[in-house]
């Protein structure tokens, strides 16, 4: 421009400049358009029913044709559910289920799985993941099933076979020890998880780093302590956060296996329980309402949780650089 | 601490690394294990400091049998290439890692760990991690936790590589100086051979899983015992010629088309008792410019090194290096003549590549 003196931008400039703005964005949404649909559709759009459902009374009981009559009730379902004599007892199924399954099976069990298998031979290592992949891959119900049939009574299950042949008394492994089948059987699952990132940050852990601590004079135990666990401890942070939250909505396995029984809600978690109510009920009365309002508050605990983890653990800092090639 | 390789064979299923591999190392000695890579120098190496277990042979440590001893009953120190710091730790814990494993008081490791920062010239960084120093100050730290343990055999893993020109010419003077004061038994892996001459006592050439030649500097670079070792030690790298030895006049003649080069009676015997042709190696420093002579060739490119010009001599079909006085001011194209050394000659057997000159 030859003119020096810097003059308010013509109408005509502040268009174009605001055109160009807004072409760079358009690129930026153009990319994450098909995921941000995928959300929307898959996870916003849903949670907005839901939040309305549960503030309403709708249920198969009161059910009509006609949607507009359906009623307003406010926080009732909520009240409800406070006062609900096995919401307590549910709450704290779910945090025993998660605690013990994710400290025994989704981070310990899976951390001493990739140790074991970095240590062996390389290809014997594989084959021993590729076992413990086995239980994530299988469909749930196929896999329940073939546990179900494992420790069932005689003649059907496998077990109690032997305890017939052998003269001892019979009995349903998974009814007398729910809680038992339930963490193993959902840990079984969870480890595969862990295991693939672990695996995959030990064995990048440069070699150099693990022969010099091997050579300075520990053993492999405390080179395990020394060097391998302090440089993986992104990983671990990552796996303890991201798998608490996918245990604390997992119910399937749990419906399956046991579907809150035996007895009154004896392994029932918040998640199966938000299913039973809206559409599940064994008195046939689906409360679609009353259910919504128990996926609402578990929604706004792994919100919750979400956002303490991502404060906590800097995941800004975990996505931005890949802490152990950051040597 | 003598060390003592016996007939080392070190296989990774059917890939040899290193093959009946015999050295003795003397107390105190510094010896270099120079070879190009995939030579199985580094193999070795980490054969010695026990991360390898050797697939046939002996390794004594003095009088102890080693092979089965796990690394960190080995009481040995080592330096890595990549410096192998340990990111999560400050260079305090890094050099007290070592201290700390074998269960040393706190105040005995804090005044050994301080006392070995001082040699290093790392004692005001203790408190910062390895991820803020620069290259060559993680070196002093890598260097400071072999040394801490006061370690009986000292092992090298390439440790200048990563360096800059400058910093690797300061550090291998450092390292030379320290392990003569301290007198630790080192080992030495490199594939550049001015390392390897200048600080190693002795140097155990490697090359394709074998021990080419295991002596002194001067002996590998004077007497080549094969026709790698003549080739790998030394830089520019000698020259090769295919000649024929043929008595002539109570003499000799070396001759390679029209070339020829009169030849002393002693090395002139050695190599023309062979049949047909010989390989005959002559170094760049022991072939001249002369104003008058008979050999005529054609300079072909010059390159300036500075104190000297590389210069590349076409005579036919053959190419010869040499260095030349910059002050000469030699010219491609020009034509000149040349003076051969041909006391300084070598010669080997094209089959075998082993030296006529120098036998075992």
């Amino acid at each position: 421009m030859s003119e020096p003196v810097a003059k308010p931008k013509s109408s005509a400039a502040l268009v174009q400049s605001r055109r160009n703005a807004l072409r760079s964005y358009l690129g930026a949404y153009g990319f994450m358009a098909p995921a941000g649909v995928l959300v929307i559709i898959f996870f916003l759009i849903p949670v907005a029913i839901v939040l309305y459902l549960s503030v309403t009374n709708l249920a198969s009981s009161n059910f009509t044709s006609d949607l507009a009559k359906m009623e307003f009730i406010g926080l009732k379902n909520y009240q409800t559910l406070l006062n609900d004599q096995f919401a307590r007892k549910i709450f704290f199924n779910t945090i025993f289920y998660v605690l013990v399954t994710l400290s025994l099976f989704n981070v310990s069990l899976a951390l001493i799985v990739s140790l074991l298998t970095t240590h062996i031979d390389r290809s014997a290592g594989f084959v021993f993941r590729a076992l413990w992949i086995l239980p994530r891959i299988t469909s749930p119900v196929v896999y329940i099933l073939i546990w179900k049939r494992m420790m069932a009574e005689a003649p059907f299950g496998i077990l109690n076979q032997f305890n017939e042949f052998l003269g001892q008394p019979t009995y349903n492994y998974v009814a007398t020890n729910p809680w038992v089948f339930v963490v193993v059987v959902n840990g079984f699952i969870g480890v595969s998880f862990g295991m693939i990132i672990f695996t995959s940050a030990i064995e990048s852990i440069p070699k150099d780093l693990l022969n010099a601590s091997l050579v300075d004079g520990s053993s492999r135990m405390q080179r395990i302590r020394y060097v391998i666990l302090p440089l993986i401890r992104w990983p671990l942070l990552f796996v303890v956060t991201y798998q608490t939250l996918s245990l604390l909505t997992s119910f399937v396995e749990i419906q399956l296996l046991t579907d809150g029984g035996p007895g009154l809600y004896r392994t029932e978690v918040w998640s199966l329980t938000a299913y039973h109510r809206a559409l599940s009920n064994y008195f046939g009365n689906a409360q679609w309402g009353y259910g919504s309002a128990f996926a609402v508050l578990l929604v706004m605990i792994g919100v919750v949780l979400a956002v303490i983890y991502m404060r906590v653990f800097r995941f800004d800092e975990l996505v931005a650089e890949p802490r152990v090639e950051a040597l | 601490m003598e060390i003592r390789i016996d007939n080392l064979t070190k296989k990774f299923g059917d890939v040899v690394g290193v093959e009946d591999l015999t050295l003795h190392i003397e107390d105190g000695e510094f010896v270099a294990f120079l070879g190009p890579s995939g030579c199985g120098k580094t193999t070795t190496l980490l054969t010695l400091a026990g991360i390898y277990k050797p697939t046939d042979g002996l390794i004594r440590f003095g009088d102890r049998v080693v092979n089965t001893v796990q690394p960190k009953d080995r009481n040995i120190g080592m330096v890595f290439q990549s410096y192998a710091l340990y990111p999560h730790m400050t260079i305090f814990q890094n050099i007290a890692y070592p201290l700390k494993l074998k269960k040393a008081p706190k105040n005995v490791q804090n005044e050994q760990v301080r006392q070995v920062a001082n040699v290093m010239g790392i004692g005001e960084l203790l408190d910062r991690r390895p991820g803020q120093l620069s290259g060559g100050q993680q070196q002093r730290v890598a260097l400071g936790r072999a040394l801490v343990k006061e370690p009986d055999v000292l092992l090298f893993d390439e440790p200048l590589s990563n360096l800059d020109a400058r910093l690797r010419l300061t550090m291998r003077g450092e390292i030379k100086h320290l392990q003569k004061n301290l007198g630790i038994t080192s080992i030495y892996v490199t594939h550049d051979q001015v390392e390897a001459m200048t600080m190693a006592d002795r140097i155990a050439v490697m090359n394709g899983g074998h021990l080419q030649a295991f002596d002194a500097p001067d002996e590998l670079y004077d007497r080549p015992k094969t026709r790698f070792v003549a080739g790998f030690v030394g830089n520019p790298p000698m020259n090769f010629l295919d000649v024929e030895v043929s008595p002539a006049n109570g003499q000799f003649l070396a001759q390679a088309d029209s070339i020829e080069l009169p030849l002393g009676v002693e090395r002139g015997e050695a190599s023309a008792g062979h049949r047909g042709t010989v390989v005959m190696g002559i170094r760049p420093e022991d072939i001249q410019i002369v104003d008058e002579g008979d050999v005529r060739g054609e300079i072909f490119v010059v390159e300036p090194l500075g104190r000297e010009d590389l210069i590349d001599v076409r005579i036919g079909p053959h190419s010869f290096i040499l260095l030349a006085d910059t002050e000469k001011q030699h010219r491609a194209g020009e034509l000149v003549s040349l003076n051969f050394d041909m006391t300084q000659a070598q010669f080997f057997d094209p089959q075998t590549e082993r030296s006529l000159l120098w036998h075992q």
